[in-house]
């Protein structure tokens, strides 16, 4: 493979890993809540969006949609019912209760649809390659990178633009001082967790091409998740999707060239990284 | 016996004296033994997991420090008996405990020196990134690791050259292991009663006043994490040791989950409790997950949930609470 295929091929790996994991830099910065379950919100979003493709025969974007409405009234549920009774729980109680709804979300999938893994249908419009002049390229791939890309752009004007994007902000930089001055951050954190888990399924669903979907994909994918997000920097949106893009290009690559021991690399990289800079790349105080 | 004017104060220099019921595991240990001579293979397990519980005990019970990698340092420990065997054939079993201690010791010592400069998120990263980095390591090192096969087919010479490990019973094996983890508790125990005990909780229950005194926070820290780390390779050394095979999964994710998770049922900081969760929690699994493996996993999640809701403290804790609440009639 030449240089711009694996570059474009690990972009678009990135890209699933922004998705998935955007929301959960956020509702970390916000809160500093260690949620483990995130992974589970993308593969319930995948399973929603295939199945719904296969029994009601819905189209990829109708399916994507329902997918993040399904998953974004979960959650909020989740949120008021069970998270909200943790935010000053312990961190050692966080990571139990989240562990614990991650195998409950992992046994009712196997017990209601099956452990085989699923595959998602495309549309012939995204099943092919697309001729970029210099270079033909799966034409799946080059709409990952594209909506990604305008995701990320979408997510910055919200961030930077908007009045709740500037209270996300001023929560996360330092949260009893947005209190004080009248920011309702439990109100803002359960939009922030809604819109996140929603993404995380639109991600599940999106990726379920590249990082398959089954069962066991919360697990498989945990540790990929939180090194974005901590390499990225808590409640950063820039940063996670550098952070992203910056491990799924490694993670391509080096699963090119090295199939083997690939992986060791991005586990070392992440751990020096960490060392030196704990708060993450663009993140301003350490967690 | 003239009184002390606090309760608390006499409740602190009484509390390390044993107590009749503590012999009552061992008690138990030992008569499992004779009852249940087809399930030594099952004791074993029991056994070596509760140890493993148990010096997690004392990094996440006493010194507060979470950890998602707890497995690296058993694995490294089983990867250190079974490669002695391989490539040296270095078989005593008792050396190779105290190898395996040394290894994963060291890698203790130094991850954690390295790593507890960090806290809350990234620490909990960062130990799931070490324990991820050494799967990754012994998969790629397959000449010397035996790869995802593992090494299987070990055999060790008889302990102290006197007793032979029994191939088919495990009643060895099981001894063996009761007696090692009959060492290892008594040095926990100690551990904890001792001054440097007393510090550790300090540091766990107010890391700011910890300093204020001028304990030495992050050397205490990173003692104990070597301790514990050195205890974890001994579990794992006696793991392997029994059943003469080691492949990747002595340094499993679910390994790691499951051993935090037994502490937590039983109740951690407070020495029983690895024996009381990893009874439960192993009896539950052998019996049900067998059969209902996923049913298993939905059971699991659901008591996981309850237990971070409910019962923060585990079924000690439950008990104590119980206990109170009848004293207080």
């Amino acid at each position: 493979m030449d240089l711009i295929s694996i570059l474009l091929g690990g972009m678009a790996s990135g890209m699933v890993l922004f998705i998935v994991s955007v929301g959960l830099s956020v509702t970390m910065g916000l809160m500093g809540f260690v949620n483990l379950a995130h992974g589970g919100f993308a593969m319930l979003g995948g399973y929603a969006i295939v199945l719904a493709m296969r029994h009601w025969g819905l189209p990829f974007p109708a399916a994507l949609a329902l997918g993040f409405a399904a998953v974004a009234l979960l959650s909020v549920l989740l949120e008021r019912t069970l998270y909200a009774r943790l935010y000053r729980a312990s961190e050692l109680d966080q990571v139990l209760f989240t562990i614990g709804l991650v195998f409950v979300m992992i046994a009712t999938v196997t017990l209601s649809v099956g452990p085989e893994s699923q595959r998602v249908v495309l549309p012939a419009w995204l099943d092919g390659q697309t001729d970029l002049g210099f270079i033909r390229y799966r034409t799946y791939s080059l709409a990952l990178i594209a909506s990604g890309t305008l995701l990320m752009l979408a997510l910055w004007l919200a961030f930077e633009r908007t009045r709740i994007g500037a209270r996300i902000r001023a929560a996360v930089d330092n949260r009893r001082m947005a209190e004080s001055v009248g920011v309702d951050v439990g109100r803002l954190f359960t939009i922030t967790f809604a819109l996140g888990s929603g993404l995380a399924a639109v991600g599940g669903g999106l990726g379920a091409e590249i990082l398959g979907l089954d069962p066991q994909y919360p697990l498989r994918y945990l540790a990929y998740f939180l090194i974005v997000v901590a390499v990225g920097g808590l409640g950063r949106v820039t940063g996670v999707f550098f952070a992203a893009l910056l491990i799924g290009v490694l993670d391509f690559t080096l699963k090119i060239y090295f199939p083997k021991g690939g992986t060791m690399f991005i586990y070392a990289l992440t751990l020096i990284f960490l060392l030196a800079r704990p708060q993450g790349m663009f993140g301003k105080h350490g967690s | 016996m003239t009184a002390s004017p606090l309760p608390a104060a006499r409740d602190l220099a009484v509390r390390h004296r044993l107590q009749w019921w503590e012999a009552l595991p061992w008690v138990a240990g030992v008569a499992a033994y004779f009852l249940f001579p087809n399930y030594l293979a099952f004791g074993t397990q029991v056994l070596v997991t509760i140890l493993l519980a148990l010096s997690l005990d004392l990094v996440l019970g006493y010194a507060g420090i979470v950890t998602l990698g707890h497995a690296a340092f058993f694995g490294a420990g089983a990867y250190t008996v079974g490669m002695l065997g391989m490539h040296l054939g270095w078989t005593d079993p008792v050396a190779g405990l105290a190898a395996a201690a040394l290894v994963a010791g060291l890698i203790g010592l130094v991850s954690g020196w390295v790593l507890l400069r960090t806290h809350g998120l990234t620490l909990l990263m960062l130990t799931l990134c070490t324990r991820a980095l050494l799967v990754q390591a012994a998969n790629m090192f397959s000449g010397f690791t035996g790869g995802f096969d593992g090494i299987p087919g070990l055999s060790f010479k008889p302990i102290l050259g006197l007793f032979r490990f029994d191939v088919l019973y495990f009643r060895t094996q099981y001894l063996y292991a009761l007696v090692v983890l009959f060492v290892c508790f008594a040095v926990v125990r100690v551990l904890v009663y001792s001054p440097f005990g007393r510090s550790l909780t300090g540091i766990r229950e107010n890391l700011l006043r910890m300093h204020a005194v001028g304990a030495p926070v992050r050397a205490r820290q990173v003692q104990v994490y070597a301790i514990s780390a050195a205890l974890a390779g001994i579990a794992g050394a006696v793991f392997v040791q029994a059943t003469g095979y080691v492949n990747l999964a002595v340094l499993g994710l679910e390994r790691s989950a499951g051993v935090l998770i037994i502490l937590i049922l039983g109740g951690y900081g407070r020495l029983y409790g690895a024996f009381v969760g990893a009874i439960v929690y192993m009896v539950l699994e052998h019996t049900l997950s067998k059969a209902y493996p996923t049913a298993w996993q939905l059971g699991l999640g659901l008591m996981l949930v309850l237990v971070a809701l409910y019962a923060r403290n585990g079924i000690l804790g439950l008990g104590e609470a119980l206990r109170r609440r009848w004293s207080a009639r």
